[in-house]
């Protein structure tokens, strides 16, 4: 018979510094943090790591990751990772977004740092509203969502509709993964989990290019209960925001961006001709 | 010594900066500055830095903002329109007490503006380039020499203060040829144990960032970096000075326009004037020393500048309005001819008995 030692089955990820996060009860920031956290530690990673936070609810995500952070401006997290990773390149470099940050004020660093295939990883939280500023309409909101700045509900005809991030990247070169996942079920959570390792790993690999959206909830601006907002992400976010990999060139069999790229673009000479 | 070569001012600015350590460069194209990016988009290959043309001035100063974390040194240029884009990254970049070059090569404003030179963002560098309460160092230069001498500089400058540092040019400046000693590839660097480079299991976390939740908190911080702007009011002010210790009229005139302002001093004095220019070379810290060093001997101050007043305020403020202080420009990317600036000073002797 064995004796009785005790065995650590859950702790914090080291990399995540022992400090309470200020999030709401019941908000998945604190769960992806922690699948990025698991992440850093399962490869090894922290001291090689530097992070992005953003201008959202994760505006004070560079006091819980141990690893070294930078807080950029709104929207402006791509930019400053592209200058990190230029400057390290031997470094993980990941930014955390929030979706007014990367799809409306940032969406223009968000494009040209995919399509420049910037080795980065950005781990990107879609909760269909502004957050942090009290609940106002965001370019992911859902038609007829109500919101402080759509009171009436999101209307298409003068607001426009929601943005696909997902599918708006993945038609460009620079990227090399684009998943989709949700955190609302311990399934759902293994695979994001896998979803952010890989995209480090892909990172590591310098393949390119990586997003990962997390499909999540804001019950306090939503104005329901964590439960409550957990089924209303899964009766109307998932069917808008479907999960799954939008992209993947090492399962399309290419080694790097460049590769598929240049495959792509074969029939073009300009494209074919050897770089002088 | 080194030999002199002819370059273009914008030019010599990208070549100094390079000898200045400078291995990344990010910037957006826009008229009278572009040969700095083509410049840099040349070298940067060759010895391993990096040339990235940026979606905007906005990415642009927000790469400075990573590249300074990341503890290198780098550096940004652009003109008027796109100056004012940079305004958000400089901000943040003050708020985190971060490194960076950025280089305007002025030109005609508001707006689109024109493309021809003007210092009509002389209030812009100086008071405000981005919210909050910050200062930059902003160096003048007014000779192709001197952008290669004051971009070396200001890497210095801004690693030692940790701040960004803001060379002023302008259309003039930036396209015109002159011969120009480069100065000597830099070796030695400053370290930089708060740069964000990963900790490596070494030390704890660092953190670039300038958001302060307390009120109290960013109030001792930033009464913390005034101690060091004020600081900097002390030991880098510079000028030059020319004619100025016997002269009645001190003409006060920097980058292009001091050019056009020392021909008309000369002229002056050859009208039997006593003229002299004062010629700021850091607009802030603005040279209240020297000039204030000019009142007892002075009669009257006229500022020359290529906009509609701007400087001529810190002019009353550094002589205490000891004695009358006027203003001659021109704008909108026009420059003055020596000849209206003579006709000033002749008008200005005349007026105060000179
Ligand atoms: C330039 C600028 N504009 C606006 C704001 C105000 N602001 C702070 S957070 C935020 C929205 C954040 O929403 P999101 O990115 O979706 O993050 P969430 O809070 O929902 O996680 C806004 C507009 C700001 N800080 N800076
Ligand atoms: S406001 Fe919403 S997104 Fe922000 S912490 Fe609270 S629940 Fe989470
Ligand atoms: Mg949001």
């Amino acid at each position: 018979m064995a004796d009785k030692e005790p065995r650590i089955v859950f702790q914090r990820p080291k990399s995540l510094l022992p400090v309470q996060m200020h999030y709401c009860p019941g908000c998945p920031h604190g769960i992806v943090h922690r699948l990025i956290g698991e992440a850093i530690d399962k490869m090894g990673i922290e001291g090689t790591t530097v992070g992005v936070a953003p201008v959202g609810c994760a505006v004070m995500a560079y006091d819980y990751f141990a690893c070294d952070m930078i807080e950029a401006a709104h929207g402006r997290a791509p930019a400053v990772a592209t200058a990190v990773k230029r400057v390290h390149p031997e470094n993980i470099v990941f930014s955390y977004q929030g979706d007014g940050d990367l799809a409306s004020i940032g969406m223009a660093e968000t494009v040209h740092a995919a399509t420049r295939g910037e080795n980065i990883t950005v781990i990107f939280y879609n909760n269909a509203i502004y957050g942090m500023t009290g609940g106002q309409m965001a370019p992911t909101s859902l038609p007829h969502q109500v919101t402080q700045t759509s009171p009436y509900g999101r209307d298409v005809h003068t607001a426009g509709y929601p943005i696909r991030v997902c599918e708006l990247l993945k038609d460009l070169d620079g990227v090399a993964y684009l998943e989709r996942v949700t955190v609302d079920t311990p399934s759902h959570v293994r695979k994001a989990k896998r979803a952010i390792q890989k995209a480090f790993t892909y990172q590591q690999e310098k393949r390119g290019y990586t997003l990962i959206e997390i499909v999540g909830t804001c019950s306090t601006n939503w104005g329901m209960t964590p439960l409550e907002s957990m089924d209303w992400m899964r009766e109307n976010m998932l069917p808008y925001y479907p999960l799954g990999v939008y992209k993947d060139i090492v399962a399309e069999g290419y080694e790097n961006i460049h590769e598929a790229a240049k495959d792509r673009a074969k029939n073009v000479p300009i494209v074919m001709q050897e770089a002088n | 010594m080194g030999e002199k070569v002819l370059m273009k001012g914008n030019e010599a600015v990208a070549a100094s900066a390079v000898r200045a350590g400078c291995r990344y460069y990010f910037g957006y194209p826009i008229t009278p500055q572009t040969e700095v990016a083509a410049y840099m988009s040349k070298i940067m290959p060759k010895i391993g830095g990096t040339f990235l043309q940026a979606e905007s001035e906005i990415a642009a100063i927000n790469m400075l903002y990573g590249a300074g974390a990341a503890g290198a040194r780098a550096m940004t240029s652009s003109s008027s329109p796109g100056i004012s884009l940079k305004g958000e990254g400089i901000s943040y970049m003050a708020g985190a007490d971060l490194p960076g070059v950025i280089l305007n090569v002025e030109r005609g404003g508001p707006g689109l503006g024109s493309i021809q030179p003007s210092q009509q963002d002389y209030w812009q560098a100086t008071r405000a380039m981005g919210h909050g309460d910050s200062r930059h160092i902003v160096y003048a230069p007014n000779t192709v020499q001197e952008m290669a001498d004051l971009v070396y500089l200001a890497f210095d400058k801004a690693d030692e203060y940790l701040m960004p540092v803001v060379l002023l040019a302008d259309g003039l400046l930036g396209q015109m040829m002159e011969p120009v000693e480069l100065p000597p590839e830099k070796t030695e660097f400053p370290e930089k144990p708060w740069a964000t480079t990963g900790h490596h299991n070494k030390r704890p976390h660092n953190v670039a960032n300038s958001l302060y939740l307390q009120a109290d908190k960013l109030e001792a911080k930033l009464r913390e970096r005034y101690a060091r702007y004020e600081q900097i009011e002390k030991t880098e002010q510079r000028s030059e000075a020319f004619m100025v210790d016997d002269a009645d009229i001190v003409v006060v005139a920097f980058g292009a326009s001091a050019r056009i302002a020392r021909s008309a001093v000369v002229s002056a004095r050859a009208q039997g004037i006593k003229a002299g220019l004062l010629r700021p070379i850091t607009l802030w810290p603005f040279p209240n020393d020297s000039l204030e060093a000019t009142v007892p001997q002075a009669k009257a101050y006229l500022s020359v500048e290529m906009n509609m007043g701007q400087m001529v305020d810190d002019v009353r403020l550094a002589v205490h309005d000891a004695h009358p202080v006027r203003f001659y420009g021109r704008t909108g990317g026009v420059i003055p001819a020596p000849g209206e600036v003579l006709d000033a000073i002749a008008k200005l002797a005349q007026e105060v008995g000179a």
